[in-house]
Parts: structure tokens; sequence; C-alpha cells
């Protein structure tokens, strides 16, 4: 294995990482409609995520700058021909971000409500998009010779990678209603189960359609492994859920997600980026990266900071680790 | 048939241009704005971690209302700054794919660092402390803040050290193979003179202007006789801080200056609208010119005053844009190597003006608030009253009168804005001072721009993201104006006797108080569990 193999490995923890992260913070997001009641409901889902969701969200820009060093090509395709998708991405991050710390700043109906959807929407739109994007890596794109994405934003569209779409919002939905079971506590703790059976139901069906057909195509057998792997944490979460047992659950639905999001880059490698106009044009691990020297001063500075930055974020949930029900929430704002 | 080829191409040209700039105001669009919340958040942060160390030495109730008060300020700030940062990690790779191949190898790990050891810290750590409040002990959240504050400054030397690369690259060989920039030296790239310098340079400038912030609106408060408490220790602060990090930011200008003078001689000479080369060059206050013709029609200026400026000798030679550009067409090739030069003369000016009069005000107002120094008996009486509006003493017996004092409020409260002013500009000046380069002497901006990108993709993004910020801007200035009016919050018995260990119950005198045995901390967090949140969304 070279350098760069293992700083695909690395690109592909980050995103395993912000997926699994992110992934119960749009839940939680979406759930502020579906499963909250009233506006003391929905601040119970918020605050479960208010003190976390800004350090998860850095795991997306550490993938983002990570990419950028380890594979400058993919970085500059993947973020150029993705163009359009990624600026509601960032839009809805940027909205989102906003909701939430000014949502509670002001008592006007209004003014609060309007964050509200923001909060939903801009949660809805990226769990969807994420999936189409990573749908559409994975499928391969038109690429030229020189690496530039020369399709149009309708080419980004297609059945496989909106299934893929489909997936990550049903399985980010369900892992946030998990996240809400662990954390809450009261009636809608209670309630949290049946979200998380739902969504989680039709969740595992798209996932395993995906994940299949993703096999299909490409059909490893490491691939093969991970795709049980999910398959089997995704129903055994839906049956913790059952049982109550919600730590487990919550383990199980994070394990299903990041074993699905490897199970992609396993597809992927060695490419990163695959031409569907002449395999020869695609990105790959090799043809993508950065120089050896590059990378093993990557190298360095991750294998430091993953580590320290795992244990003070871990360190972070543990203080914050007591459930919230509405009676923590203060009445006033 | 051959008309309509030509004319073809004739609009696929147009629309190209007209991409790199619409990707530039783009570029420029975002990072000014960004810039406006980043060295508010980087001071404040640094302001309020003062104020909670103030507080936590010495339990005096003031510290911590004040702690609360500009805390709460520098949260509504650093949301935009974090929610803003995450475009600009990203636009490099959306409107400029071309240079981030060509640079990919050298740049992008100090941005991957950033991410790595500056974005977790603040992120992670500024949730800590928001949420934390009765949920840490004291020292703990105490530590959190200066995280927060070590993760924002951590972060400012990361993307400066990248974009020094783009002024003057080091540590780089340009690869045979592929014709991009290979990383050759990552200390090199990292601790440069020119990013030290500019680091220097917009550190002090941060904390200039978050000084500048919390004096405007303690001078709000005061002029009104409201918070004095409160707001007469920021005042003090902030003058202080002013005044330390204006002179820091001045000195470090000019060494930052002496170093574009040997790196960048087009960019200082536009800076001064030299147009020939002059042995001693004069300092130009004004000028107006000839940009095509390449001379200025009036001009007011201070002999020798740039020699000494560029190298510390009132006698030596500056050279002029012309020959400058003559001599970068000898190593360049042909082709103008002119950036714009109104708008580097006038931002370098404004940059300056801004900053150095944000500079004058904080001294006169350290110096009309003094304590002791050249003050008579009366006058420190009337001091000594900490409930008091501090008199503005011009002189040793005498204090400004009804009529002027109410004046250099109002000033102060305008000051405020200033080095957001000179911060804006001085970025202008310098971003734009390197054109035609986006990598000096290396690579073009026009390069630079995503070349699969079409012309409809840019002009969508440029109008939603100008539109989105202009919606937000709106939002955080009244919210600001909001919070900054409400003045500091009523303490709470919780909020004066935080928990003594994680998640513990406040240690509150009286009966609950003390150590106790295990059981009894169990049963009392169970009875915490009752208590709604302080702090809650």
């Amino acid at each position: 294995m070279h350098l760069y193999d293992w700083w695909f490995v690395i690109i592909a923890v980050l995103w395993v990482g912000y997926f699994f992260l992110e992934g119960f913070d749009f839940g939680i997001g979406i759930l502020t409609k579906l499963l909250a009641r009233d506006r003391a409901e929905k601040r119970v889902l918020i605050n479960t995520i208010g003190p976390v969701w800004d350090g998860n969200e850095v795991w997306l820009l550490t993938a983002g700058g990570a990419t950028f060093a380890a594979f400058p090509e993919w970085y500059a395709t993947l973020f150029s021909g993705f163009y359009l998708p990624l600026l509601i991405i960032l839009v809805c991050l940027i909205i989102r971000g906003v909701a939430f710390e000014y949502r509670a700043k002001r008592s006007g109906e209004s003014w609060q409500r309007g964050w509200e959807e923001a909060i939903f929407w801009c949660s809805l739109l990226p769990a969807v998009l994420w999936g189409v994007a990573f749908g559409n890596i994975v499928r391969g794109v038109k690429l030229d010779r020189q690496h530039e994405y020369v399709g149009n934003f309708l080419d980004l569209l297609n059945i496989y990678s909106i299934l893929g779409g489909v997936v990550t919002l049903l399985l980010f939905t369900m892992h946030g209603a998990v996240f809400a079971g662990l954390k809450t506590d009261g009636a809608i703790r209670v309630r949290s189960r049946r979200v998380s059976l739902i969504s989680g139901s039709l969740g595992a069906m798209a996932a395993l359609a995906f994940l299949i057909w993703t096999q299909f195509d490409h059909g490893t057998a490491a691939g093969f492994a991970l795709l049980i792997v999910a398959a089997l944490a995704l129903i055994a979460a839906l049956g913790c859920v059952h049982a109550g047992r919600e730590g487990w659950a919550f383990t199980l639905s994070g394990t299903a997600i990041a074993a699905a999001v490897a199970m992609l880059f396993v597809s992927l490698h060695p490419d990163v980026m695959p031409s569907t106009l002449n395999p020869a044009w695609s990105l790959t691990v090799s043809n993508a990266s950065s120089t050896h020297y590059t990378l093993v001063i990557m190298t360095w500075a991750a294998c430091v900071m993953v580590p320290i930055v795992l244990a003070y974020q871990a360190w972070s949930y543990w203080v914050f680790r007591r459930r919230i029900s509405t009676r923590d929430i203060p009445a006033s704002a | 048939m051959q008309l309509a080829a030509a004319a073809a191409d004739h609009i696929r040209l147009a629309a190209s241009s007209g991409q790199l700039d619409l990707a530039r105001w783009q570029f420029g669009i975002t990072t000014v704005y960004h810039y406006f919340f980043v060295p508010l958040t980087i001071g404040l942060a640094g302001l309020v971690a003062v104020l909670q160390t103030a507080w936590v030495r010495t339990n005096k109730p003031v510290y911590l209302k004040a702690t609360k008060f500009w805390g709460k300020l520098f949260l509504i700030n650093i949301a935009m700054g974090v929610v803003t940062g995450i475009v600009q990690e990203f636009q490099f790779g959306m409107n400029w794919s071309a240079y981030s191949r060509f640079v990919g190898d050298v740049f992008g790990a100090p941005l991957a660092m950033e991410a790595l050891l500056a974005f977790f810290f603040e992120s992670t750590f500024v949730g800590l402390w928001i949420f934390g409040w009765d949920k840490l002990p004291k020292r703990l959240h105490l530590a959190c803040i200066w995280l927060v504050f070590i993760g924002t400054m951590l972060s400012a030397y990361f993307i400066l050290a990248a974009n020094s690369f783009m002024q003057h690259p080091v540590g780089y060989a340009i690869d045979h193979a592929t014709g991009r920039a290979r990383l050759t030296s990552i200390t090199e790239v990292l601790f440069q003179e020119t990013a030290v310098t500019v680091a220097f340079h917009t550190l002090t400038a941060c904390f200039l202007t978050g000084a500048a912030f919390m004096m405007g609106i303690s001078a709000y408060h005061l002029a009104r006789k409201r918070h004095v408490a409160v707001m007469r220790t920021s005042l003090r602060l902030s003058l202080v801080v002013a005044v330390i990090f204006g002179i820091g930011t001045a000195v470090s200008g000019d060494s930052l200056g002496k170093v574009m003078f040997r790196q960048q001689p087009m960019k200082m000479a536009s800076a001064e609208a030299l147009w020939e080369t002059q042995c001693p060059a004069p300092f130009s206050v004004f000028a107006y010119g000839n940009v095509a013709k390449g001379h200025n029609s009036v001009e007011l200026s201070v002999p020798g005053v740039l020699s000494f400026l560029s190298d510390s000798d009132f006698s030596s030679c500056v050279p002029g844009i012309n020959e400058t550009n003559h001599a970068e067409q000898q190593k360049f090739g042909p082709g103008d190597y002119k950036p714009n030069i109104p708008v580097a003369f006038w931002g370098f000016r404004l940059m300056i003006g801004f900053g150095m009069v944000s500079l004058a005000i904080g001294a006169v107002g350290l110096w009309l608030t003094r304590k002791r120094f050249w003050l008579s008996e009366r006058l420190r009486a009337q001091r000594g009253d900490p409930d008091a509006v501090p008199l503005l003493a011009l002189t040793k017996d005498r204090a400004l009168g009804e009529r002027l004092s109410p004046w250099f409020w109002r000033i102060s409260l305008l000051t405020m804005l200033l080095p957001l002013f000179a911060n804006s500009f001085g970025w202008i000046f310098t971003e734009t001072g390197r054109q035609p380069w986006v990598v000096y002497g290396l690579f073009r901006t026009e390069d630079a721009v995503s070349p699969g990108v079409s012309f409809g993709e840019v002009l969508t993004s440029l109008v939603v993201l100008t539109a989105l910020y202009g919606i937000l801007a709106v939002i955080e200035v009244r919210l600001l104006i909001k919070y900054a009016k409400a003045g500091p919050p009523e303490l709470s018995e919780r909020d004066l006797h935080p928990p003594t260990r994680i998640g513990g119950p406040p240690s509150l005198p009286g009966p609950r108080a003390g150590g106790g045995d295990a059981d009894r901390d169990e049963d009392r967090d169970d009875e915490d569990a009752d208590r709604p949140l302080a702090i809650a969304y």
C-alpha cells in the first residue's frame, strides 16, 4: 500500500466521522417537524445537539481541507464539478448554523418560527444532497482528459444517485431519532422509538437496494463484507430500538452509517472519481494525490491531531451526557 | 459561417472573462464579508478571556457581568464568522479549480492543518463555554474560553501562512512533469518572514478591532450613565488594549511595508502612485492621476518619507511603477504587470488612516480617563467612586465640560467601526496590489479560474451568496444592537456559584454546600434534574 492509499483511508475516515456525527444533527433538524409536537419539544431536540453541532460540522471542513492537501486534483474536480449542489449545501449550512445560534436570541413568534423552518429545510436538503453527491462520485461522472467535469447539473440527477440521496435522508433521520431516544427524556423519548423504527425500516430497505446495486457495479470482497456489516447493524439497531436498548441502538445505527460509507469508499478505490467518458481519464489515488513529501507532513499532522481531537470531542459529549426533557427548558425566550 | 464562428468565439471569450470577473467579485465579497467577523471574534475572544480571568481571580461580580455581556456579543459574532468560513474552505475548489490544482500540494497543507488544529479547537470549546456555565468548575470553564482564543489565533496563523505563499512563494519547486508547484519545505512555508510579519500585523489589528468595539459600546452606555460599573471597567481595558495594539499594528505595519518593498515592489509603488523611480522618494498624501498615461496630475507629498518607510533611510531610491513594470516584463515576458493603481493607492491610505485615527482616539481616551498620572487630588477623589461615570480630565485640574464630554462619547462610539474599515481596505489593498498574479511571479489570476464552471453558475452563486450575506448582515447587526443596548444581565445566585465538579450542583453557600459523602452527592444530582438548564437554545 502506498502512502496515498493510506490517505484515501484517512479521507474515508473523515467522511465517516462527518456522516456519523452530522448525520444525527441533520436527523435532529428533520425531526423538529416529525417528532416534536410543540415549541418546548423542538427546543429539547435542538438542545440535544446545541453544544456539539459546530464541532461535528468541522469534520466536513477537515475532510475538505484534507482532500485539498492530499488529493488537490480531487478537491478541484469535485467542488468545481458539483458546483450547484455544493452551493445549495453551503447555503443550507450557513443558514442552519445561524438558525441554531440566533433562534433563541429574540422571543418574537415569527422570528422563532422562521428559524425553525430554516433548521428543518436546511437539515433536510444537505441530508439528501450528500447522498446524491456520493452516489455520483461512486457511479462516475463525465470527466475529460484534464479531469475537468464536463457534464451539467441534470447529469447529477440519475436514479442511482437519487436513491443514494433517499438513503442518506432516511438513515440520518433514523440516526437522529435514535440519538433523540438516547438524549431526551419524557414523552418525546417514547415517541422517538416509533420514528426510529419507521425511518429505520424504510432506510434499511433503501440502503440495501443502494448498496447491493453498488456491489453489482463494483463487486469487491471487502465491499461485500461491509455490505453485510451495514445490513446486520441496521437490523440489530432496529431490534435494539424495539427492545429499548438506546445506547446499543445508537452505536449500531452509527455502525451502519459508517459501514455503508466505508463500502462506498472501498468500491471507489483505487479511483477517487471515475470518468464515465473514458476510464483512462478517471481520477485515481495516484494521479490525484499530492507528492510524497506533502503526504508525509500531513500524515504526521493527522496522526498527532486526530486522536487528540477525538479525545476532547468525546469529553465534551461526556460533559453534556445528561438527558434533556421539557422540564429542563427554561421558560424565557 | 466564419463570421458566426468568430462571433461565437467572441461570445465565449467574453463569457469566460466575465466568469473571471464574477469569480473575483465573489471572492472579494465573501472574503471581505467574512473578515468583518474574524478580527472582532479574535479580539473579543481575548478580551472576554481577560475579563473572565479577572472574575475567577478576584470573585468581583462586575467582572462576571462584563464577561457575560461581552461574551454574548462575541457569540453573535463568532456564529457569523464560522458559517461564512465554510464558504472560504470550499470556494477555492469551486471557482478556482485551476489554482487549486496548481498550488494544492503546497497550499492544501496549511488549510488542512487549520481545520485539524484550530477549527476543532474553536468549535468544541466554544460549545463547552456556551453551555458549560452551570456544568463546569470555574477554572475549567475559564480554560475553555482561553482555548477558543488560542484556536482563533492558530486559525488566523495558518491561513495567513497560506496567503503569504501567494504573496511571496517559498519552500516549493515547480514540478517538471506537471508544471505545478510542489512543496519542498513546510517549515519555510509556515515560518517565512512574510508569514510571521503579516501574522503580527493582522493579530495586533484584530485586538485593536476588538478593543475599539468594546470602547464604542462602553462609551454608548457611559454617555447615558447606564451600567456604569461594568462599562467603566470595560472602557479602561479597551483603551489600554487599543493603544498597546494600535501601536503594535503601526509598528508591524511598518515592518510589513519594508518586507513588501523588497518582495513586491510593484505593490508598494502602486500604493504610493509613484510612477517614476525617485531618490529620495516622497510619501504621497494625496494624488490624482492618469493611469493610462502613467503619471499623476495633482499630488501632495512629503519629501523623503517613502524612502524612509521602504528601508529606514531618507535618501534611498524607491523604484517607480513604470520601471518596475519594465523590469517585470523583462523577467516574465511581455504584458502589463500593473495592478489597479487607484484601488491600491486609496486602499493603502484608508487602511492607514482609519487605523491611525482609532489609535489616536484610543490614546486620547486613555489620557482623558487616566486614574493617577498628572491629576489633581480633587479629580482623583471624584474618580474614586466606581459607580460614577469617569470624569474626562483634560489637564491636571480641569475636566471636559458638559458640552464637550458628550462629543467624546459620540466619537468613541463611532470609533468602533473604524478598524473594521481599516481591515477591509488593508486586505483589498494587499490582494488587489498583487494582481495580475494570484501567486506572485508564478501564476496569474486569469489562469486560476475553474475552466469547467460556467458564467451562469458563477453568477448564480454570486447573486445567492451576496443576497444571503446581505440579509444575514441586517439580522446580525440588529441583534448586536439589541444585545449591546440591553446591557449586562442581572446575575443569579447560580451564576455566582458555579459547580465545583463537572456536572455537579451549584456551590451555593448554606446548608447545601460542602463536600458531603458520595451518596448525598448522588441525591443532589437527582434533585438537580429538576433544575432547568442555565443556557438553552
